[in-house]
């Protein structure tokens, strides 16, 4: 018989500290439903997905019923739509958009990801159609995410890819004023983009994987501030010890509810992401977890290091715990999406550069942070540069998902709703960067990229 | 397939009984139990198995669910791999 105290242990994680799974998601390869009609592109697009995720919502729901655990999201990830556009000749590629969001719908999912472009080193016509028809895509559908590589280690960093996704992020948020800039927050721009990540807005199905695949993400912050509680006081060893044993616990959750969808999909396991994902729900916050290790607010100084140890404890405990790691795995931070991150930046202990600080220590970036919607193209792309910098230097993802709220300014809130929560509006310089955006070309690639 | 029933809440008078009882009439059998007093509050796991019984394990859950409510108890069966899987290396 197993342990009595380890049995009320699960059942607590799961009722008193939002234990959960956050995703199931199914990646499908677009690739041979390329065409050079755009309408029958997307007739092959949603029978396609339709097809392979037929059963994904309801064997989600059977292990769900089953194990006792909560699967709060099931998701489809695509190949790069610009890839299967590139085939199409002409055409509206917000076409093909509204085939996911209708193949989507159909599968019964929570956000369908791919509507991307891969632009790091440079642009196909066809990646710049869909970059292009981005404000519109996301406007003019409900669960279609979006997301645009501009940099990678290797190749260093597309600043004209950098200066029109400022754009397209201003375009978007305007288009979708009437929900506060929502499109903006189903648009991620990466750098050094993972091609397994099953979390939105950024999952998309990378062309080196298989027909398809089945990738869970976990989730858990909860659970590991929970444990904190027990070692207040101890030194960091006993910190890092702690979050690593409950990571563990976690992670092998998510292996075998993994492992199970695979088998009875009949589609092949690919990686558990080990990423603390928070929620809006009290007692789900990463920034809670940093608050617990000795700061008084997250945001203040500590914040950084803190995060720095958290990071590596969950990777470290999670590591063993499955056979296949990847996606973003790391402690996100988004502002919108995490009770205490909300309260901190609320009260401004919680600044724009200070999350910058601390993206180069976790995954992912600046997530989920909504800033005056007056703020210029060109200010939105130099903070794009400035995360992909970081991404690319340090051989790491990084990302932007940032709101310029249509009509608000600094103290006002914007409301998501949901996992998407809300987030008060931050403020971001004064001082321009147009100069620097206008200028355009390719930042080189570090001396990192040079390993051979 | 093997679970883990766990019933936890205030101690009353019948608990083993009724959990018993209702499980006997789905044909669930019990394989262990184990029964304390955990931070003031009435905590049984069993371990059970279901192969014999005919009833869905949805099924089976909604009636312990109902018996729960009933007794002002939480019921809960999930399978027993999750916690080995949680708790074993």
């Amino acid at each position: 018989m197993l342990d009595l105290a380890d049995i009320k242990q699960t059942v607590d994680m799961i009722d008193h500290q939002h234990l959960d799974i956050r995703t199931i998601t199914m990646g499908i390869s677009l690739l041979d439903c390329a065409d050079p009609d755009i309408g029958r592109c997307a007739e092959k697009i949603y029978d396609k997905i339709c097809r392979k995720a037929e059963r994904l919502v309801a064997v989600g729901c059977d292990i769900e019923n089953e194990f006792g655990i909560p699967i709060v999201n099931k998701r489809i990830s695509v190949t790069p739509v610009a890839l299967i556009a590139a085939g199409c000749g002409k055409g509206d590629i917000a076409h093909l958009a509204k085939a996911l969001d209708a193949a989507a719908r159909s599968c019964g999912v929570n956000f369908i990801g791919g509507y991307s472009a891969l632009v790091h080193k440079g642009f196909t016509d066809s990646d710049r159609r869909l970059i292009e028809s981005i404000p519109r895509a996301l406007a003019e559908t409900e669960l279609v995410c979006s997301s645009v590589n501009i940099a990678t280690t290797k190749a260093g960093i597309n600043m004209d890819a950098v200066a029109a996704l400022g754009r397209v992020i201003k375009e978007t948020a305007a288009l979708t004023a009437d929900r506060d800039g929502f499109g903006c927050a189903k648009l991620v721009v990466f750098a050094n983009a993972v091609e397994d990540n099953p979390f939105m807005a950024g999952a998309f199905h990378g062309v080196g994987e298989g027909e398809s695949v089945i990738n869970v993400g976990v989730s858990g912050p909860g659970v590991v501030h929970s444990a904190l509680k027990e070692v207040r006081g101890l030194p960091f060893d006993e910190v890092a010890e702690t979050i690593k044993r409950t990571a563990f616990r976690i992670t092998r959750m998510g292996q075998l509810v993994a492992q199970e969808a695979s088998r009875r999909l009949g589609v092949p396991f690919g990686v558990v992401d080990l990423s603390l994902a928070p929620t809006p729900a009290v007692g789900d916050s990463v920034a809670r977890i940093l608050e617990e290790m000795g700061l008084e607010t997250c945001g203040t100084h500590g914040t950084t290091a803190a995060l720095a140890l958290l990071n590596d404890a969950v990777k470290k405990g999670g590591i063993m715990a499955s056979s296949h790691v990847g996606g973003l795995s790391g402690a996100f931070i988004p502002v919108s999406e995490d009770e205490g991150m909300i309260a901190a930046a609320g009260s401004g202990a919680l600044t724009i550069d200070k999350l910058e600080a601390m993206t180069c220590v976790c995954s992912v970036g600046l997530d989920m942070i909504a800033v005056p919607g007056d703020t210029p193209a060109e200010t939105i792309s130099a903070i794009i540069a400035d995360e992909a910098a970081i991404g690319m230097v340090n051989s790491k993802t990084t990302a932007v998902r940032i709101i310029p709220a249509p009509g608000k300014t600094v103290g006002d809130e914007v409301q998501f709703g949901g996992l998407l929560g809300s987030a008060p509006v931050m403020s971001v310089h004064g001082e321009s960067a147009k100069e620097f955006i206008a200028r355009g070309g390719r930042i080189p690639a570090p001396m990192q990229s040079l390993k051979n | 397939m093997k679970a883990v029933m766990t019933v936890i809440g205030a101690d009353c008078i019948g608990i083993v009984a009724q959990v018993s009882t209702l499980l006997a009439k789905m044909n669930v059998n019990i394989l262990d139990v184990s029964q304390t007093i955990m931070e003031g509050l009435f905590t049984m796991t069993m371990l059970v198995d279901t192969a014999k019984s005919e009833q869905r394990f949805e099924d089976i859950r909604a009636a312990l669910d109902a018996k729960g409510v009933e007794m002002g108890l939480k019921i809960r069966i999930q399978r027993a791999d999750l916690f080995t899987a949680m708790h074993r290396i």
